[in-house]
C-alpha cells in the first residue's frame, strides 16, 4: 500500500533525534489517530540550519517527519512556514487515502516550532490557521 | 539491521493457515475426476455425494454432533451471519433480544448491529481485563425477551478462552439458545456440543489447515433457524447452492487432522509460545502480554509495547521477513484501535502499540529464536524515534 519512497524513508529515517541547543521546539499531534511529532530547529540568520525530529506513529507519520525535516533545511523561516502537506505528500510519492492526515503532522509541528522561536526572540507569533481535521482543504480524507 | 533477509517467517496463523498436503491430496480427485454434482441422480454423482457426506461425518465427530446437524457454508463469517440472523428471524414471535460480548468478531458484532437496525435489541457484555465474559453477567442480561446468547469460544486477537459451558448452561437455564463462534478454537479447544451446552457453532476451514472459502454451522436438532441462502434443496433444504465439493472434502480431512491429538498439539505449540512470551517480556521493558495468563489459545501471544505504534512494528518486522499482526488504529481502515484491546481496558496508546504473534504447525524453536533476536531491535529502534520514550530510555542496546 505504501510507495517505495515511503518505505525507504520510514526504514532509514533522516534527522531522528533532538537538538540540545534548539532555537525552536514544536510538537503536534493528530486528532484523528493520536500520532505525535516533536521537532527541534536550529536557526542561523533567518534560515533553518538544522532540524531533528522524534515521532510516535505509523510508517506514514515517520516518513513524513523525515522527509519534511530534510525539505526545510536551508529554507527561510517564511518558506518553512508555508510548507504544505501537499508538498510533503509529493515528496513521498503520495500516501494511501486513510494515511493522508499523517502528512499534516510535520507542517503543523514545524509551524509550532517556528512560533516558539519567534516568541523566544520576543517576536509576535505568526497566525496559524487551525486545523480541526476533516475540513475542506483537501488534506484530510473525505468524511463519509 | 538492514541486511536483506530472504527468510519468510509466518507467525500469523490466527489470520489464516497454510493448507496441509494431506488436505490437498484428499481434495485433488474432486476437482476433475469426481466433478459430478452431488444433487444429480446418476451413479457418477455418487462419489462427490459420498465425499460430502464423509466430510459431514468428520466435522460431526470432531465436535460431538450428529452428521445431520452439520451444514456446510462458505466460511466462518457466513456461519456467524446465518446462526444469528437465522435464530433472530425464526424466533421473533418469542422475543427480540440478543446477548453477546463486546469482543466478538465483526462477523458477529456487525450482524448484531444490522439486527438492531431491524428492530432487535442487543446487549454487548463487557469483559474483564483478561477478556473473559462473566457468566453471571449473561444471567443478569437475559430478559423474557431474550432469544439468543452468542459468545465466542476463543478470541481471535488476544486468544482468551471463554467459559463456554457455563455461559451455555446459563442460557439453557432460561430457555435461551446459545451460539458460539468457534472459528479460532477448532483444533485448540476440545469441543463437545452436548457437554458445553452449545446449540449453534460456527467454524472455518482455513483456520485449521484446511481450504479457504469453507466453513460449517452446527445446528442442534430441533433448533428453529431461518434459511438465509434460498435456491436449491442442498443441505437438507437449509442452505442452497451447489456444494463446494473439493472444499468440503478438504474441510473434513483438515478437522480430522486438527482434532486427532489436541492436547499433544497444544503442548508442543504452547511450549514454543511460552518461551517466546518470556523472552520478549524479559528483553523489552515496558511491554505487557494482553489476554489471559492461562485461559488462552496455545498459539496466541499478544503484546503491547509502550511508546511505539503497531503498524511501524509490523513494517520493520516485515523488512526482516516476519509476518505478524496488530490492533493499532493505523492499520485499521477505520482509524480506531482494536475493539478487543479497548474492551479489556487498554488505553488508546497501548492498543496502538500492540502486536499479535500466532504460532502454527510449521513454526520451530529456530523461528522463536529469530523473533527473539529481531523484535527487541525493532522496538528499540522505534523507541529511539518516538518522543514518548522516557528521557533515560530503559531500552536494550540496538546494536
Amino acid at each position: 500500500m505504501y510507495t517505495e519512497k515511503v518505505i525507504e524513508e520510514f526504514t532509514n529515517p533522516q534527522n531522528v533525534g533532538e537538538l540540545a541547543d534548539a532555537d525552536g521546539v514544536g510538537e503536534a499531534g493528530s486528532p484523528t489517530c493520536g500520532d505525535t511529532m516533536k521537532i527541534y530547529l536550529k536557526v542561523e540568520g533567518d534560515r533553518i540550519a538544522d532540524a531533528r525530529f522524534r515521532t510516535f506513529g505509523c510508517a506514514a507519520a515517520i516518513a513524513s517527519s523525515s522527509v519534511a525535516t530534510r525539505m526545510i533545511l536551508g529554507m527561510t523561516l517564511a518558506e518553512a512556514w508555508s510548507l504544505s502537506n501537499a508538498e510533503v505528500l509529493d515528496a513521498l510519492g503520495g500516501l494511501p487515502e486513510p494515511k493522508v492526515h499523517c502528512s499534516l503532522l510535520a507542517p503543523d509541528a514545524i509551524r509550532v516550532a517556528i512560533n516558539d522561536y519567534r516568541v523566544r526572540r520576543g517576536l509576535e507569533p505568526w497566525e496559524r490557521k487551525s486545523c480541526s481535521g476533516g475540513g475542506d482543504c483537501g488534506s484530510c480524507p473525505k468524511k463519509g | 539491521m538492514n541486511d536483506l533477509e530472504e527468510r519468510t517467517l509466518y507467525m500469523d496463523h490466527a489470520a489464516t493457515t497454510f493448507m496441509k498436503p494431506e488436505v490437498l491430496a484428499a481434495m485433488a480427485p474432486y476437482f476433475s475426476e469426481h466433478f459430478g454434482n452431488p444433487s444429480s441422480l446418476y451413479r457418477f454423482a455418487g462419489e462427490p455425494r459420498n465425499g460430502v457426506e464423509a466430510a459431514r461425518g468428520q466435522v460431526a465427530a470432531a465436535i460431538g454432533a450428529g452428521p445431520e446437524e452439520i451444514f456446510f457454508t462458505a466460511g466462518g463469517t457466513e456461519a456467524d451471519n446465518w446462526a444469528i440472523k437465522g435464530v433472530a428471524l425464526a424466533n421473533r414471535k418469542h422475543g427480540d433480544h440478543i446477548v453477546t460480548s463486546a469482543i466478538e468478531h465483526h462477523a458477529v458484532l456487525h450482524t448484531c448491529e444490522w439486527l438492531e437496525r431491524q428492530g432487535f435489541s442487543v446487549t454487548y457484555l463487557p469483559v474483564d481485563e483478561f477478556g473473559r465474559v462473566d457468566p453471571g453477567d449473561v444471567e443478569e442480561a437475559i430478559t423474557d425477551r431474550t432469544i439468543l446468547v452468542s459468545a465466542m469460544t476463543a478470541n481471535n486477537e488476544i486468544g482468551t478462552i471463554q467459559p463456554v459451558a457455563e455461559i451455555g448452561r446459563v442460557a439453557h437455564d432460561h430457555g435461551v439458545l446459545f451460539h458460539t463462534d468457534a472459528v479460532q478454537a477448532i483444533g485448540a479447544v476440545p469441543i463437545d456440543v452436548d457437554a458445553m451446552n452449545i446449540d449453534l457453532l460456527s467454524l472455518s476451514g482455513h483456520k485449521f489447515y484446511g481450504p479457504k472459502g469453507t466453513g460449517a454451522l452446527y445446528i442442534r436438532r430441533g433448533t428453529r433457524v431461518e434459511t438465509l441462502i434460498h435456491g436449491g434443496g442442498q443441505e437438507r433444504r437449509r442452505r442452497a447452492g451447489t456444494e463446494n465439493v473439493p472444499g468440503i472434502v478438504g474441510l473434513g480431512r483438515a478437522i480430522e487432522l486438527a482434532t486427532a491429538d489436541i492436547a499433544g498439539h497444544n503442548r508442543r505449540i504452547a511450549s514454543m509460545r511460552d518461551r517466546l512470551v518470556r523472552g520478549i517480556l524479559d528483553a523489552i521493558p515496558d511491554s505487557r502480554l494482553n489476554g489471559h495468563p492461562t485461559e488462552r489459545l496455545a498459539n496466541n501471544a499478544n503484546f503491547s509495547f509502550r511508546y511505539v505504534e503497531g503498524e511501524s512494528i509490523l513494517l520493520l518486522l516485515n523488512a526482516r521477513g516476519i509476518c505478524a499482526s496488530t490492533g493499532s488504529a493505523c492499520s485499521s481502515g477505520s482509524l480506531e484501535p482494536s475493539h478487543v484491546l479497548l474492551a479489556i481496558g487498554l488505553p488508546h496508546e497501548e492498543a496502538h502499540g500492540s502486536l499479535r504473534l500466532t504460532l502454527g504447525d510449521a513454526n520451530t524453536e529456530d523461528d522463536v529464536d529469530y523473533v527473539l533476536e529481531v523484535l527487541p531491535e525493532v522496538i528499540g529502534r522505534l523507541r529511539e524515534i518516538s518522543p514518548l520514550t522516557p528521557p533515560s530510555p530503559r531500552v536494550p542496546e540496538a546494536e
